[in-house]
């Protein structure tokens, strides 16, 4: 079988992100870069099926030259080739513009199955994955905490707000994937060494026949970015034993004892 | 231009609906003179007096009994789509749950318009503007949508309070176009809770949640028992946990996960990962314990005991039972 994981370079989640305050894009300059952790577990869901069913792993992903550095990291994890979107326009691209440039890709690749992460860590509008399904034609089973291929029948945990249901779809389809559903394994170093004389396509929306696509935030424009009020300042204290009377005196105070 | 209508969506649970749907109504009423609902599920007409006494004029019901059976996002979206090009509405409003997440996003890519998801607050005075957080709610952002189809957000759970409008029950109107057969190839077999005693999450005045800090799933059962004495308190979790398998999802607090306001939110063992302050930091205190005196959740709290949380926590239930007695 054929399946596709999308994959998301981001600024390292332990720094702050930042946005440029005269474009109003997320600022790359200075930052680290690391694969999305919550991609790592797509990538070994990817894994997991096509070891025990057959196939093979694409790994797609949109953005600047530098995520290439994902793209080779989910190579060096297993993925047998690589495929990354780059273009100027596609700068401070929106979900829509996203999904549109990534299935575009998918398709071209073919796919039984695509993966994703259930949001990105940096942007997590949580929308890609089912708007990825849509221009795909295909069902997105979003949220899976776990899941199981039964032949054509992708069997899956899917989490809710009270619980989860057991959701059953027909590949092909989008699977997005909750942290937490596998533990993905560390790239062995002849898997990093490997990476490197796998096949690579990098790609232009212009080579997916997306020429004229709008931009990259075609039908919304962003008009402020401010920080958040913050909370005022409180009052820290290191615990001598007695720590437990300053957490009762601040309930009695805030009358909910 | 004004806003002459605004849609929202409501998800249906046992002919309920979700409370997001009460708070998008409410806001939604201060910003168009017309407010209609759309809901699909078997009972969705049961939930027309609740809407309409929360604004909502119309209630755009697809009652076909599959509802109950399918994953909502693939047949809700081109339900929506099609009733969206025959009543034009200019906003469509959807909370941000998981299935709510699956239909507005499969539409925005049916109608080819932008979706703006985690939004915090609206305004239609000049167009439509959506303001929405970014990087862990560090960063307010001010959208405007500029496209000519309608505009479609996603708005964060109790980003709005639910205030009843005295209006009379929606009039139902119901959807009957067929379910194309293609959205069969995904269903849900069986919805399991995970039920936890007591107060619910989002309800709860008081809310205990733990982290990595715990140590073990185990000492969760301290968290337990402070819930037991402080009464009115409900127990949540980190993301980090629930995905190590500790406790249920169900009890998430965070960006993915429940959104909570209580008057006390009390944190234990948790740094405060923007993930999870996301989902708290509306709590009207913040009480934080934590060994890492750097830990960012320090910043959000308004009481901070810089100590080890499995010290701490057996002793706060003692002198509360103590108090109690």
């Amino acid at each position: 079988m054929k399946v596709v994981v999308c994959v998301k370079q981001i600024p390292d989640p332990n720094s702050t992100g930042q946005l440029d305050p005269q474009t109003h894009f997320l600022k790359r300059e200075g930052v680290e870069v690391v694969m999305d952790p919550g991609d790592e577990f797509g990538v070994e869901a990817a894994l997991q099926l096509v070891e025990k069913h057959g196939g093979e792993v694409t790994v797609v992903s949109m953005g600047p030259e530098r995520g290439l550095d994902a793209v080779r990291k989910a190579l060096a994890m297993g993925a047998a080739k690589g495929i990354l979107i780059s273009d100027e326009g596609l700068r401070g691209s929106d979900a829509l513009t996203t999904a549109k440039v990534l299935a575009a890709a998918i398709k071209r690749e073919g796919f039984d199955l695509v993966i994703t992460a259930t949001e990105s860590t940096d942007g997590y509008t949580g929308v890609v994955p089912q708007a990825i399904a849509e221009l795909l034609d295909v069902p997105a089973v979003t949220f899976a905490k776990s899941l199981e291929l039964d032949g054509t029948t992708l069997k899956v945990k899917r989490q809710t707000e009270a619980g989860y249901d057991q959701v059953e779809a027909t590949i092909p389809a989008v699977l997005s994937v909750t942290a937490g559903v596998n533990e993905p394994r560390y790239p062995s170093l002849k898997g990093i060494m490997g990476a490197k004389s796998k096949p690579l396509d990098r790609l232009t929306p212009g080579d997916l026949g997306l020429d004229g696509a709008g931009g990259g935030t075609a039908g919304q424009s962003i008009t402020s970015v401010e920080p958040a009020p913050q909370r005022a300042a409180g009052s820290i204290v290191k615990d001598d034993g007695e720590g437990y009377k300053k957490i009762v005196e601040f309930l009695a105070e805030k009358k909910v004892i | 231009m004004p806003l002459a209508k605004i849609w929202v969506f409501v998800e249906i649970a046992g002919g309920k609906p979700a409370p997001v749907a009460l708070e998008l109504l409410t806001k939604a009423r201060s910003l168009a003179p017309t407010v209609e609902a759309v809901a699909f599920a078997p009972e969705a007409a049961e939930a027309a007096a609740e809407l309409g006494a929360h604004g909502a004029t119309t209630l755009y019901a697809g009652t076909d009994p599959l509802w109950a059976d399918l994953l909502l996002g693939g047949p809700a979206a081109d339900a929506l789509a099609a009733l969206i090009k025959e009543h034009t509405p200019d906003l469509v409003l959807f909370g941000m749950t998981y299935n709510s997440r699956d239909v507005a996003g499969r539409l925005a890519a049916k109608l080819g318009v932008p979706v703006i998801a985690n939004g915090l607050d609206l305004s239609g005075e000049d167009g439509v503007t959506v303001q929405s957080s970014v990087f862990g709610a560090t960063l307010n952002v001010t959208t405007r949508f500029e496209s000519s189809g309608p505009a479609i957000a996603i708005i964060r759970p109790k980003s709005f309070p639910a205030e009843p409008s005295g209006g009379s029950p929606a009039t139902v109107s119901p959807v009957t176009a067929p379910i194309d057969e293609k959205h069969l190839a995904a269903r849900v077999t069986d919805r399991v809770a995970d039920v936890a005693a007591g107060p619910k999450l989002e309800e709860a005045p008081i809310v205990i949640s733990g982290g990595r800090g715990l140590g073990d799933p185990k000492n969760f059962e301290l968290l337990d028992q402070l819930a037991a004495v402080l009464g009115n308190a409900a127990v949540g979790a980190s993301r980090a946990v629930v995905d190590a398998g500790w406790v249920p999802y169900a009890m998430q607090v965070g960006q993915t996960g429940k959104t909570v306001k209580p008057a006390v939110y009390l944190a234990f063992g948790i740094s405060g990962a923007m993930q999870h302050t996301v989902g708290m930091k509306g709590a009207k205190a913040i009480v934080a314990v934590n060994r890492d005196e750097n830990a960012p959740i320090f910043k959000l709290a308004d009481l901070g005991v810089v100590g080890d949380a499995l010290k701490v926590l057996p002793a706060l239930v003692e002198e509360l039972q103590r108090r109690r007695s």
